[in-house]
C-alpha cells in the first residue's frame, strides 16, 4: 500500500487569509472571535463569532461573487493556495492527469446563506426574482464542484456531509481513494460559512453557543471550568494529498505523511456525545492502527474541543481510553482561537496538526485559566509548547452531530524543508 | 416613451451588471449566446432584469426568441407601445 503524503496547504480562516498568517496567529495564541455589531444580531443570545479575517468577497470578481455562496468562495480561495503551494499550475493537465485527480470537500451545511437569501427574495418579491444560480449556490456539493472546476479534476468529485466531522471525513475518503489507486492526487478539505442570524438562533436554541458576548476573545475556552458553549467560526482549509511516489517523482516539498484515519459512530444520541467516550476512542484507536503506529507514538492531539461543557470532558476521557491513562501526548484545542468552523474544522485542524509536527511546536489552548480538574491529559495551556527532535506522530479529532467520529493520524515522515 | 437608443443603453448596463460584458459590446446585431458568451442561467437573469427595468412581461416562450440584442430591443419597444 502506498504511503500518502501532503504537499500543499491552503486556508482562509478567522486568523488570516492564508496558511502563513493563520499559523503565525495560532502559535501566538491570537483570538479570532469578535462581537457581531450588525443589527441583525440584536436580541440573539449569542452575538459573537469568528469571522473570516479576509472577506472572501474581496478576493473574487464581481460576477463570480454573485454566483457563488460564501462557502464556495472560501473553498476556492483555500484550494487555489493549496494547489499553487504544491507547486502545480492552474492550467488544465499541466502537472496532473485530470483523470487521476480527485476532489473531496466536506461541509456541514453547504450554501445556507444562499438558501436563506433566495427564500427571502421569493417571499418578498415573488418567484421570478429568485436567481437561476440559486441551486448551484446552495447545494452541499457546490464547494467540491467549484474546486473540481478550478483544478480541472475529472477523477471524481465528492462531498461527505457529517456535520462537524465532514472535513476529517473528506481527508479519510481522500486517503482511501489514493490507497485504492484510483487517483494520483486528491485535493481534500472543508468549508463553512453560516454566520447568520438563523443558524445562530438555531444553535442557540440547542444551548450549544457561548453567551460571553461582553468578552468575545475569551468566549471559546476549551476545558476551562467557565466554558459555556462553542463560538461559531467560518472559513475553509484545503490539503493536497498524493502518493509518495508521485510526490517524489516530481521533487515536491513534503509536509509529512497522512498516515491513517479512523471512523466510528457513537450509536448513542443525535447531538450528545456518548459520555463514556467509547465511540470517540474507537476512532482514535483505529486511526493509530491504520497508521501502523502504537498509542505511545502519539505525541500530540489536536482535539475537537469545542468549549462545550460535556464535549470537552468526554474527549479527555476518550483520549485516555485510546492512548492510555498516562499518555504523554500534548493536547490542544485550537478552536479557542479560530472558533468552530463546523464542516471546515477537521481540515483546518488537521493542517494545524501537520504544521505542529513540521515546525515542532504545538499551538496553545487559550483562555484556559482554570482547567477542569481531573481531566488527566497534558494540555498546551495558554502558550505554545515545543515538540522534541526526531520522529513525531499526532492525531486530529473531529466529532459531529449525528454521532460521527473521525480521527486522522499524521506523522513527520518524508517531510522536506 | 423611451427611444431605441435609450432602451439599448439601459439594456447594455443590465448585461454588464449580470455578465460583465463591456457596455460598448452590446450592439443590436450581437447574439447573446454566440457573441456575448452569455450562458442560459445568466440569460434568465437578463430576462428578469428586462421585466424589472422596463416594466414589461416576458413569458418564457417569448424569452427563447430573444436571440440578439436587437430582438430584445424590438420586443421591449413593442411591449411598451
Amino acid at each position: 500500500m502506498s504511503n500518502i503524503v501532503i504537499t500543499g496547504l491552503g486556508a482562509t480562516t478567522p486568523l488570516g487569509g492564508d496558511v502563513a498568517s493563520t499559523w503565525k496567529a495560532l502559535v501566538a495564541g491570537t483570538s479570532g472571535v469578535t462581537r457581531i455589531e450588525e443589527e441583525w444580531a440584536d436580541g440573539l443570545p449569542c452575538q459573537i463569532a469568528a469571522r473570516a479575517a479576509v472577506d472572501p468577497t474581496t478576493k473574487v470578481d464581481r460576477i463570480r461573487a454573485r454566483r457563488l455562496d460564501r462557502a464556495s468562495m472560501m473553498a476556492l480561495i483555500a484550494a487555489e493556495e493549496a494547489w499553487l503551494d504544491a507547486g502545480f499550475s492552474l492550467a488544465e493537465g499541466t502537472d496532473v492527469d485530470p483523470d487521476r485527480l480527485s476532489v473531496v470537500m466536506g461541509t456541514g451545511m453547504g450554501g445556507l446563506h444562499s438558501l436563506i437569501n433566495s427564500w427571502d427574495t421569493q417571499k418578498g418579491k415573488g418567484y421570478r426574482r429568485v436567481s437561476p444560480f440559486t441551486i448551484p449556490m446552495l447545494m452541499a456539493n457546490a464547494p467540491a464542484a467549484n474546486v473540481g472546476l478550478l483544478l480541472h479534476a475529472k477523477g471524481g468529485v465528492h462531498t461527505p456531509v457529517s456535520a462537524c466531522a465532514s472535513s476529517n471525513e473528506a481527508i479519510s475518503n481522500g486517503l482511501d481513494i489514493l490507497r485504492l489507486g484510483r487517483a494520483d492526487v486528491v485535493v481534500v478539505g472543508g468549508t463553512e460559512a453560516v454566520i447568520h442570524a438563523f443558524p445562530l438562533a438555531a444553535f442557540g436554541q440547542m444551548q450549544a453557543l457561548s453567551r460571553r458576548n461582553d468578552e468575545p476573545e475569551r468566549a471559546s475556552r476549551p476545558w476551562d471550568v467557565d466554558r459555556d458553549g462553542f463560538v461559531m467560526g467560518e472559513g475553509a482549509a484545503v490539503l493536497v494529498m498524493e502518493t509518495l511516489e508521485h510526490a517524489q517523482a516530481r521533487g515536491a516539498r513534503i509536509y509529512g505523511r497522512l498516515a491513517g484515519a479512523g471512523v466510528s459512530a457513537d450509536g448513542h444520541d443525535m447531538v450528545q456525545p456518548d459520555p463514556t467516550g467509547e465511540g470517540q476512542a474507537k476512532a482514535m484507536v483505529k486511526a493509530v492502527r491504520d497508521a501502523g503506529l502504537q498509542p505511545s507514538d502519539i505525541i500530540h492531539v489536536n482535539c475537537h474541543a469545542t468549549s462545550t461543557p460535556q464535549g470537552d470532558t468526554t474527549e479527555a476521557h476518550s483520549m485516555r481510553a485510546a492512548l492510555g491513562d498516562h499518555t504523554a501526548a500534548i493536547a490542544t484545542g485550537t478552536k479557542s482561537m479560530t472558533g468552530h468552523l463546523l464542516g471546515g474544522a477537521g481540515a483546518l485542524e488537521t493542517m494545524a496538526t501537520l504544521l505542529a509536527l513540521y515546525n515542532r511546536v504545538v499551538p496553545p489552548t487559550i483562555n484556559l485559566d482554570n482547567p477542569e480538574p481531573d481531566l488527566g491529559i497534558d494540555i498546551a495551556a495558554n502558550t505554545a509548547r515545543a515538540l522534541p527532535a526526531g520522529d513525531l506522530a499526532a492525531l486530529n479529532n473531529s466529532f459531529g452531530f449525528g454521532g460521527h467520529n473521525v480521527a486522522v493520524a499524521v506523522t513527520n515522515e518524508f517531510a522536506t524543508h | 416613451m423611451a427611444t431605441s437608443e435609450e432602451i439599448l443603453s439601459t439594456l447594455a448596463e443590465l448585461v454588464y451588471d449580470v455578465a460583465d460584458v463591456p457596455v460598448e459590446d452590446v450592439q443590436l446585431d450581437k447574439s447573446f449566446v454566440d457573441d456575448l458568451d452569455i450562458d442560459s442561467l445568466a440569460m434568465v437573469e437578463i430576462i428578469v432584469g428586462i421585466e424589472e427595468k422596463f416594466g414589461v412581461t416576458v413569458p418564457d416562450d417569448e424569452a427563447k426568441n430573444l436571440k440578439t440584442v436587437g430582438d430584445a430591443v424590438t420586443y421591449i419597444e413593442q411591449a411598451k407601445a
